[in-house]
């Protein structure tokens, strides 16, 4: 087995200086009746061209080269090279968690620049080094909320992505942590009137999402003012960051729970991507996850260690604000190299870019269809109703090499035939303007 | 003198000072010294009401966290507010470096408690 | 103690950097946008207030800067691709090239999860191909491959028992975890609602059946034990935990950190494990990044299966594959998605390049190294459990702690001689514990350069305490003021601290 560095002739050596005859008496302890006397059934040992050839069919039989019109969480935008070329060294990608800081300082030194940005994006005071992604970290974002303020019911809207939203009832359901549900307006944002009725003393705090998961920016400032007033937090959640190169950051909100895939992470069939979260500084004891913190060594030289350990599980085991270990570091990294990529300016012009994409699309998927919630500004994404079944529409598109916005029946039933349509940079105005055609065709 | 004799202690390494009807906690040497350097004291608000041998909050180290017993029952007056900024006021002197003041409920329970002489012979036997 | 003793590693020059913030400024750039081909929008009236004003204190620089700024970071990490990482139950393995190269093909890397099931047939042939290796090699029946890491695995294990026993009428109330465990599974029962019972190990370091037997009834719903255990010891009387746990209607949950030395040699499906995670990250090579991403596919039997999460992959009547939505039971999603599938992609090119031969060699090499530590240091080191050890070997610090020099400081003393550190105070039942876990990636020759480094760490101990107390001696930063850190932490860069704080 060629990832195995051993002649037979090490072999036998290290059993004789062990002291036995055969590797077997080593698996003494496991009960004869249970050791496996057989072969498992797993495809036989391949070589390293054999594994190619098989993932390349596995990679044929799946799209590729099609134009995407999905977004719905998860975010098509280009991968600029460089992010592949430095992640892809060793030094980063085969290192654990950096417990050992004096041999981790790179880790570190890359989480403690990705927390920074995070802040710097969202407006929050803390980042953590990452969650598992955007879903389960809205689950632990109402947990801390809960920790928080002592209260134990939660309100999320019901323009929160259907998927996050399932998590977060999987993750509280025996937690006693109710969580009930606000709808939206025509225009696509929440309903306020809906929420001031079900908000109430008990309720530790309040979820939304923004851009929403119809495609709509939220009034940020004013659900936190309603909430605050009941004294419950803001949890905003955020699963298209690049959102934030030109909306303003939900500053207003007490935690701020993002997925980072747009950041340089590759749609990979859902995963893996990074969640984050990011909150004011006075809550910092009450968040999940690994912190990094600047530090100083012997000499006075600036290093970085993790840091406020005592809130994670392997210290305060069953009283520890979450039971997430690992995390989702290389990820984490691969979004700071994105943002420093685009940076400052960069992420502002790619956002605009993404915008006027959509608004195009809008603009023109206007002429043959219905766009749902208007009055409200979107980013980059947006609902669009038809006569027809945007199944059959997705078919048709198919033909041409291009995969249509996502049918939403399956989540709500009574937007009829309705479909998420998404245009990041990587959609050209020729691929908008075939896909038009196809609607009403 | 390590063990003042002007309180009384407990098996879980807290110490209460009483005056008249207020008692005040703090944590022992012994305890500062085994936890190491006391990173952050978790501590509850003015108003709440605490019950003898039960968690009112917890001291941490680096890499280690130890709740806090009260010695008493009753509710709480004041907290050493202090503590936040400075939890090394702990490792420094741990005798003066109090964390709340109670307002007993049940004085006798402090019956139960252990003396300074009972408190130094205990720890001793624990090592 | 000289230099000379050190083998493995010279000094050498590494490069000085920043933080990138510092390095920024206005008018540099990274990136190329192309032209906009469709009109511009003043995205200032289109967003009206929820416009932005600026990006703060966001970089700006150039790629040149870039790639020297994370290479430079890089070179400031150990890995395992320079040497042993001997972490217990971490199972640091070599992370095979050939993953990452599958993993990034663009048919895979490129899918998204929303995309219909007819174009996306690979990726869930991937999947399926996957779980149907991962069902032999536990020897269960059903699986998920959505949680996101091994604790996430935990917790929809947990959930899955929860939901079965919630069946039959009663949830119970509490989960039996061994002193041994790692943090996690006690954290994970408190999320799962139930309330934590600490199991004490007898003197060979194993679950005391005696103790089990009392502990265990109507109201514990059931045990989570990582076999072989964290001590590295096989837990010899599994069955007879299982009957004691199946007696009570209990149910016996396995965490799977610890597979790598059990593949292909005996699997817990028959041993009487009812569910178990596994983790991707350990056991099947996917890289751990630094601290993740990770990937804890959940593994049942039979009567847990109608709770998995949702979706479900299932192959269809046509022999096309797809996701099963319908599934009334089901505990609910734990992620969105479908999982870690990047990993899922890594997992199952290293069991291909295995084969079933490769799989048991790499179980009987990662043994094969721990017995060999295990004998040539156990006259250095104290072993504080003499039972048999299965991959992975935990000493104690108690000859050394004669001199005040820690398990903590022996670690330190190991990046001097080119090595990352081993697990350092875990397992919690043994007082200073040195949980060392070499895997099947080394060979004797480092093996051996690990044992005189330990050797002759030992010496120093006696010899001279404080090299080692102060250790290390040769990184680029010495040991950190974790105190001060956690007493006043500062978590991100602020401008004001880019004039004091230059290299």
């Amino acid at each position: 087995m060629r990832y195995l560095p051993k002649s037979p002739a090490d072999r036998q050596q290290m059993m004789r200086e062990i002291g036995i005859q055969s590797i077997d008496e080593l698996f003494a302890p496991i009960p004869a009746e249970y050791r496996l006397n057989r072969d498992l059934k797993v495809p036989r040992q391949m070589a390293e061209s054999e594994v190619i050839d098989y993932f390349r069919e596995c990679a044929e039989a799946n799209a590729a080269g099609y134009g995407v019109f999905l977004g719905a969480g998860a975010y098509r935008h280009y991968r600029p090279v460089v992010i592949d070329s430095l992640i892809s060294r060793g030094e980063f990608f085969t290192a654990y968690t950096p417990y050992q800081p004096e041999i981790s300082q790179g880790t570190l030194q890359a989480i403690f620049e990705f927390q920074t940005m995070v802040c710097e994006l969202t407006g929050m005071e803390v980042a953590n080094a990452s969650m598992y992604d955007g879903s389960t970290g809205a689950a632990e974002a109402i947990m801390m909320a809960v920790r928080v303020n002592g209260r134990k019911s939660a309100l999320v809207a019901r323009s929160v992505h259907p998927e996050y939203r399932e998590v977060m009832s999987t993750y509280s359901q025996h937690q006693g942590m109710p969580i009930a549900e606000f709808g939206f307006r025509e225009n696509g944002r929440v309903d306020m009137a809906e929420l001031e009725k079900k908000i109430s003393e008990e309720t530790a705090c309040v979820l939304i999402q923004s851009p929403n998961f119809l495609g709509v920016i939220e009034d940020v400032a004013a659900i936190a003012d309603l909430v605050h007033k009941k004294g419950a937090l803001l949890i905003v959640s955020i699963a298209e960051a690049l959102s934030l190169g030109i909306v303003k950051p939900p500053a207003e909100a007490d935690i701020v729970s993002m997925e980072s895939q747009s950041f340089g992470v590759p749609l990979g069939y859902g995963g893996p991507y990074a969640g984050v979260m990011a909150t004011k500084e006075k809550f910092v004891r009450q968040m999940p996850g690994r912190l990094v913190g600047e530090a100083k060594d012997s000499n006075g030289k600036r290093g970085f260690v993790l840091t406020l350990a005592t809130r994670e599980q392997h210290i305060r085991r069953e009283k520890a604000t979450s039971n997430i270990c690992t995390n989702q570091a290389l990820i984490a990294t691969m979004a700071t190299i994105y943002m420093t990529i685009y940076g400052r300016e960069g992420l502002k012009e790619l956002a605009q870019q993404n915008l006027a994409k959509a608004a195009y699309a809008a603009q023109e998927f206007g002429k043959k269809a219905k766009v749902l919630f208007q009055g409200a500004p979107r980013f980059n994404e947006f609902v669009v109703q038809t006569q027809e079944d945007p199944y059959d529409i997705n078919n048709r598109l198919l033909e041409k090499k291009l995969i249509g916005g996502l049918p939403l029946k399956r989540f709500y039933p009574e937007l009829g035939n309705a479909a998420l349509w998404c245009c990041t940079e990587m959609n050209s105005k020729e691929q908008i303007d075939a896909a038009v055609k196809a609607v009403g065709q | 003198m390590a063990y003042p004799k002007d309180r009384k202690y407990t098996k879980e390494h807290e110490w209460i000072k009483v005056e008249g009807k207020t008692g005040t906690v703090g944590i022992t040497d012994h305890a500062q010294e085994s936890l190491g350097d006391i990173v952050f004291v978790e501590l509850p608000k003015i108003g709440a009401q605490v019950t003898a041998t039960s968690s009112f909050g917890s001291v941490e180290s680096v890499k280690a966290v130890s709740e806090l017993y009260a010695p008493a029952s009753g509710k709480v007056t004041a907290v050493n507010e202090d503590l936040n900024q400075t939890p090394e006021a702990i490792n420094e002197d741990a005798n003066s470096a109090w964390m709340i003041k109670i307002e007993l409920s049940n004085p006798k329970e402090l019956d139960g408690l252990l003396t300074a002489e009972q408190y130094e012979a205990y720890i001793a036997e624990e090592k | 103690m000289s230099n000379n003793d050190i083998k493995k590693a010279t000094r050498h020059v590494i490069q000085n950097e920043g933080l990138i913030f510092e390095k920024s400024s206005p008018g540099k750039k990274g990136y190329r946008l192309p032209p906009l081909d469709v009109p511009e929008v003043d995205y200032k009236k289109a967003l009206g207030q929820a416009a932005r004003e600026d990006l703060g204190n966001m970089p700006e620089v150039s790629e040149m800067e870039i790639i020297r700024h994370f290479t430079r970071l890089s070179t400031w990490n150990y890995a395992i691709d320079l040497g042993m990482y001997p972490l217990g139950s971490c199972t640091m393995k070599y992370n095979a090239r050939v993953n990452e190269v599958v993993a990034r093909l663009g048919g895979l890397a490129e899918a998204h999860p929303y995309q219909p099931e007819k174009i996306s047939q690979g990726a869930l042939r991937v999947m399926k191909t996957l779980a149907d290796c991962l069902l032999d090699i536990t020897g269960m029946d059903a699986i998920t491959l959505q949680p996101a890491a091994g604790a996430h695995g935990e917790m929809t294990g947990i959930l899955l028992m929860r939901a079965y026993l919630q069946s039959k009428g009663n949830p119970r109330k509490k989960i039996l975890i061994p002193d041994s465990a790692h943090g996690t599974n006690p954290a994970t029962a408190a999320i799962c609602g139930y309330a934590v019972e600490n199991l004490k190990s007898n003197a060979r370091g194993m679950v005391d059946i005696e103790a089990l037997s009392a502990q265990m009834n109507e109201d514990v719903a059931g045990l989570m034990l990582t076999n072989p255990n964290t001590l590295g010891i096989f837990e010899q009387e599994i069955h007879k935990i299982a009957d004691i746990l199946h007696d009570k209607g209990g149910l016996l949950y396995m965490d799977g950190a610890n597979m790598n030395a059990l593949v292909g040699k005996t699997r817990p499906g028959d041993f009487g494990v009812d569910v178990m995670h596994l983790n991707l990250h350990k056991t099947f090579s996917t890289p751990h990044g630094g601290g993740g991403p990770g990937s804890g596919p959940v593994a049942c039997k039979k009567v847990l299966e109608p709770f998995l999460p949702k979706p479900v992959l299932v192959q269809r009547p046509d022999g096309t594959l797809g996701f099963d939505y319908n599934r009334p039971q089901s505990v609910g999603r734990v992620r969105m998605f479908y999982g870690n599938f990047g990993m899922h992609v890594r997992a199952l090119a290293y069991t291909m390049a295995n084969g079933p031969d490769g799989l048991r060699q790499t179980t009987e090499d990662a043994v094969l190294n721990a017995n060999y530590i295990r004998k040539k240091l156990e006259g250095d080191y104290d072993l504080p459990y003499k039972s048999s050890s299965m991959h992975e070997v935990v000493f104690s610090d108690h000859r050394q702690n004669e001199k005040g020099v820690k398990t903590g400081d022996i670690a330190k003393r190991l990046i001097d001689y080119g090595f990352h550190p081993y697990t350092v105070s875990f397992p919690l039942v043994v007082h200073g514990a040195l949980m060392i876990e070499p895997t099947e990636s080394e060979s004797l020759e480092e093996l051996n350069l690990f044992i005189d480094a330990m050797k002759s760490i030992a010496r120093e101990a006696q010899e001279d305490p404080d090299l080692v107390k102060n250790a290390p001696h040769s990184t680029r930063v010495s040991r950190l003021d974790e105190t001060a850190a956690a007493r006043k932490p500062v978590l991100r860069w602020k401008p004001a601290q880019a004039k004091s704080a230059g290299e």
